[in-house]
């Protein structure tokens, strides 16, 4: 299996393709299940056996479910690190999922816009991503997948609590919105805490690129809900739609706005700085490209660039991450040769399109 | 993953990294916490599960001594591994531990108490697998070993039941 996994690395998989509603600033939409399967314990009692019985009866449900369609199966306890790193950097496992022990897969289809992720915190993570702001149809799908699976496998589930989780702040719908963000203009002017400030108002969590506990690069941002319990999912939903992402869309725009009128040779500088580096530098490390991948970005779309492709720019966020570099050199490398590699992977991307 | 800069004693678990005006990046490393002191990060925000149990406990002694005597009759964790862990061990523990985990839920869910959405159409009458047979003959020889005869007849016709079915 781990050889499919190279062709991947070359292309972007669909939510980054870099289009639907808001892309600008709304990089995708996720929304992520929690679900146990009844008659098993949760993962913190199970031993290996147990584990592994879990792992065969979710991915035999997921086999049998009839609008799952045919999906990718992969052994994620076979992979060797590299690969998992891999999977991580395309959102399609998380790193405590890549990083945990013992047996644990994933299911995702071609597109990449679903995945099931087998034995991570809890028995099945179900999730869907859609390029920019798609929420409703995001929750589409996800409903489908999960209904699907409930006629293969008897979910644990409570009179009073709902759908049962190993950790008891997920209890209830088990579900967890999240919607991914580039606020370049606000991290420049020095007003993240508007967001910040938005976010507390409607008890909202706000993280880094790859979820819990990591840090915002390249001012991605990541703005999910903490409340799983008491209310039902399209409100839940509807919090981010109506009240919350219009709202940091308009403070971002706003800013934009603001830096282009009064402050524009700074921006421009920021913007052909990060140019010059991409077009030059020989090393570049994976947090440096972040950056001024972003500060480009944020060229393209406020107007100060016109001769980058965005979706060559999209492929360099992804493929500029350690395993997506070794993996399109088809090479292990080391930290400088990665930068190295990074640097002149960058430097030929954007000298020809 | 870090501690945070700021008490040195806590995981950092909110990253910043800020760009003053003259172009200086400052990253910040923080605990939940720290964050909360800084201003950065809602007061309210949820803290981690154990966090919740350890408040929730301190303010009862009473609730403490009742909680260390709590044991799951399915999977066996103590209410006190929960505690330690924040996982709990099976579905069978939201009953086991109701009375305690009430509160706790109760604070990290801004004090809902009950599900409301989807839920799952009954399920059509299903044959347990074959698992559920084995984790009940595990605990079965569990019981016999540890000359629990009581529970050894329930989980026998239990089983019974299960090959029957």
């Amino acid at each position: 299996m781990s050889a499919g996994l190279g062709d991947f690395a070359k292309q972007a998989g669909e939510w980054l393709r870099g289009v639907g509603p808001l892309h600008e600033i709304v990089i995708s939409t996720r929304i992520r299940l929690a679900r146990n399967i009844r008659g098993f314990f949760f993962l913190s009692r199970a031993d290996a056996k147990m584990r592994a019985d879990i792992a065969d009866a979710a991915q035999s449900g997921i086999k049998k479910a009839r609008t799952l369609g045919d999906l990718i199966h992969v052994d994620v306890e076979k992979l060797d690190e590299l690969d998992r790193t891999l999977l991580v950097e395309r959102h399609l496992i998380s790193k405590q999922h890549a990083e945990s022990s013992g047996a644990r897969r994933v299911a995702f289809d071609a597109t990449e816009t679903s995945a099931v992720m087998i034995n991570e915190e809890d028995h099945l993570r179900i999730q869907v991503m859609r390029s920019g702001l798609q929420l409703g149809e995001a929750w589409e799908q996800i409903d489908q997948i999960d209904t699907s699976l409930a006629d293969q496998l008897e979910f644990a589930f409570h009179p009073q609590y709902g759908y049962l989780t190993a950790c008891p702040t997920n209890v209830g719908t088990g579900i967890r919105v999240s919607v991914m963000l580039h606020l370049p203009a606000l991290r420049l002017t020095n007003e993240l805490e508007k967001v910040a400030q938005a976010a507390r108002d409607m008890r909202l969590a706000i993280r880094g690129l790859h979820g819990e506990g990591t840090e915002a690069l390249g001012d991605f941002f990541q703005i999910s809900n903490q409340t799983t319990l008491g209310r039902c999912e399209l409100d839940i939903i509807d919090d981010f739609r109506t009240v919350v992402i219009p709202k940091i869309v308009e403070y971002e725009q706003n800013a934009r706005k603001a830096l282009l009128k009064n402050r524009v040779h700074a921006l421009d500088d920021k913007i052909w700085r990060a140019i010059g580096l991409l077009r030059h530098a020989r090393l570049m490390s994976s947090n440096e490209a972040m950056q001024c991948l972003s500060h480009l970005r944020m060229g393209l779309h406020v107007g100060r660039v016109k001769d980058i492709n965005l979706q060559t720019l999209n492929e360099l966020f992804l493929q500029t991450q350690p395993a997506h570099l070794q993996k399109l050199q088809g090479e292990r490398l080391n930290g400088e040769q990665r930068s190295i590699a990074r640097a002149t992977f960058i430097r030929s991307r954007l000298s020809n399109n | 993953m870090g501690l945070c800069q700021r008490c040195k004693k806590a995981q950092a678990t909110f990253h910043l990294t800020n760009i003053d005006p003259h172009g200086n990046k400052m990253e910040q490393h923080l605990c939940e916490r720290c964050a909360i002191e800084e201003g950065l990060q809602q007061a309210k925000s949820p803290v981690s599960v154990n966090e919740y149990v350890e408040t929730f406990l301190a303010s009862s002694k009473a609730g403490a001594a009742a909680a260390s005597n709590l044991v799951c009759e399915n999977c066996g964790i103590t209410y006190i591994e929960f505690r330690n862990q924040g996982m709990l061990g099976c579905p069978d523990d939201y009953d086991a531990f109701k009375e305690h985990l009430a509160k706790l839920i109760e604070r990290a869910q801004e004090n809902a108490t009950h599900h409301v959405g989807k839920t799952p159409k009954a399920p059509a009458t299903r044959k347990p697998g074959p698992a559920e047979v084995r984790r009940l003959k595990k605990l079965l020889e569990e019981a016999v070993a540890a000359e629990d005869y009581e529970r050894a007849a329930q989980l026998r016709d239990r089983i019974g039941e299960l090959e029957k079915a």
